[in-house]
């Protein structure tokens, strides 16, 4: 009977995470739709409903009712199981992401570690879904996202450990607490060049414009998932999108100090923001993360290979271990504000 | 001096100075006023010299205008144009047959350069489909009903463009 209630609760909290989700997913598309059309001078989709707001719906319902190929000489078992592999892990990296000072579904201690073990599993996804179409362009698709993800996933672990000195926790919540205290005390301040090493990285391991070789739609047609169709080619789409918000909401816990007010500590605008909870600053500090990945979309035209290669192994690698080495000496003459 | 250019070079690459500048330009257009057309609601402005659907006209008192002289025929740079004539009871020269294939016109509007009674025109109507195998044969039938219908603007068009010709 505990156990049984004990794991009712668990699910509720899930899905109390999990459908927000879903449904935020569903409308980054729509967002991504209307401010590239509106960076393009163009008005983006409005027909479906009141002002285009009902285009997710028709989108996901016009996919579910499509044909899945398989095509004929692929690995049946892998081709289902690919889609699934690089959406599952984007979801459960939720479990440790706090919403508000011990409101999360696992109090994970080695928080840190589990998301950098899940941030790099969803890659298998479209490493296997290459392997698995038996297409030429799948392959190379697969074949790219691979060396860009071996090349950038160091990059993104040297920042989350640049993190986890400052913090001195793997704990998430621990490393929000960590940054209290102002918008001057979040880690974004010291760890600037890893903040923006992680974020870049995290575009690059989303495999998002302008690190998409993995799509490449112009010269290997859709890249690792040229061969899927209908609802299997959904939950791709639905992967990258839940990866990209789960970039977003992990560069907000540990720079832009999680579902802390940015208000916090400032004499009068801190009481009175005082009473809104931490979930809606965190879901703004989300949407802006989320923003700066439209607007890298359809700002910039897409790396060449050897330029992706070039920036994550001779600049990102070198200048996180400088800015390791920086931290390492904050933390040990206690500088600041930040390392006490 | 050498040094310094590179590190002014390095120092604007790490601060990513003209990703900065592009990111500014798409941000202001973010803002800006939007150009669309919508277009079922909304129409942009035609020519008074629009190529669109084909047309035959008539004279004021119902007579055909074509003559069967087949220049149009002949200036087709598509050969889409077929013309067969013959002699009337009363004399006068028409056409029996005179089709023009849609799928082979690529609306250049030699026809109604070449035309010398001003018989073969393009109307504005550029919005019409094709249900069955064969309906893309505009026949004498067709464009003759077509002229009729569209005349009013048929003869304003050829007006507003008369002093020009």
């Amino acid at each position: 009977m505990e156990t049984l209630l004990t794991i009712i609760f668990i699910l509720l909290k899930i899905i109390v995470v999990l459908m927000p989700l879903l449904i935020a997913v569903a409308y980054l598309t729509f967002a991504e739709r209307k401010i590239i059309g509106y960076m393009q001078v163009r008005l983006g989709p409005n027909r479906v409903g009141p002002k285009g707001w009902l285009q997710p719906i028709a989108d996901a319902m016009k996919l579910m009712f499509k044909e899945i190929v398989l095509p004929s000489r692929a690995n049946r078992f892998l081709f289902v199981l690919a889609p699934v592999i690089s959406f599952g892990p984007a979801l459960a990296a939720w479990a440790v992401v706090p919403f508000g000072d011990g409101l999360l579904i696992s109090h994970l201690d080695a928080g840190l570690l589990y998301l950098l073990a899940l941030t790099s599993l969803g890659v298998y996804g479209v490493i296997i879904a290459g392997w698995a179409s038996n297409s030429k362009y799948a392959f190379l698709g697969a074949m790219r996202s691979a060396a860009q993800i071996v090349a950038y996933e160091i990059a993104m672990g040297f920042a989350l450990v640049g993190v986890l000195m400052a913090a001195g926790s793997l704990n998430l919540n621990q490393i929000v607490l960590a940054q209290q205290g102002s918008l001057l005390h979040w880690f974004w301040l010291p760890l600037l060049p890893l903040f923006v090493v992680y974020f870049i990285s995290g575009v690059a391991e989303t495999n998002r414009a302008p690190f998409d070789v993995a799509e490449g739609e112009s010269e290997i047609v859709a890249g690792f998932h040229v061969e899927y169709s209908g609802m299997a080619f959904a939950v791709f789409f639905l992967a990258e999108y839940a990866n990209m918000i789960l970039v977003a909401a992990l560069a907000a816990t540990m720079f832009l100090g999680g579902w802390l007010s940015p208000f916090q500590g400032v004499p009068v605008l801190g009481e009175l923001f005082a009473f809104v909870p931490g979930a809606i600053w965190l879901v703004i500090k989300i949407s802006l993360m989320l923003l700066l990945f439209l607007w890298f979309r359809a700002t910039f035209p897409r790396y060449r290979y050897d330029q992706i290669m070039r920036l994550g192994w001779k600049v990102f690698i070198p200048v996180t271990l400088v800015w390791l080495f920086v931290i390492g000496l904050g933390v040990l003459g206690q500088v600041g504000p930040w390392f006490d | 001096m050498n040094t310094l250019n590179s590190i002014r070079y390095y120092f604007k690459s790490f601060m990513l100075w003209e990703l900065l500048l592009g990111l500014r330009l798409t941000g202001r257009y973010l803002f800006s006023k939007k150009i669309t057309v919508q277009y079922p609601e909304e129409l942009t402005p035609l020519s008074h010299r629009f190529r669109g659907l084909h047309a035959q006209r008539r004279y004021p008192n119902g007579e055909e205008r074509c003559i069967a002289c087949k220049l149009c025929e002949a200036v087709c740079p598509a050969l889409a144009i077929t013309i067969e004539s013959e002699q009337r009871a009363d004399g006068g020269r028409r056409t029996t047959r005179y089709d023009i294939d849609l799928f082979k016109c690529i609306f250049c509007g030699f026809c109604e350069e070449a035309c010398p009674v001003d018989a073969i025109v393009e109307t504005r109507v550029f919005e019409y489909h094709f249900e069955k195998r064969g309906e893309q044969i505009m026949t004498k039938e067709k464009l003759l009903a077509h002229g009729d219908r569209c005349e009013a603007q048929i003869a304003a068009d050829r007006a507003a463009d008369a002093a020009y010709r």
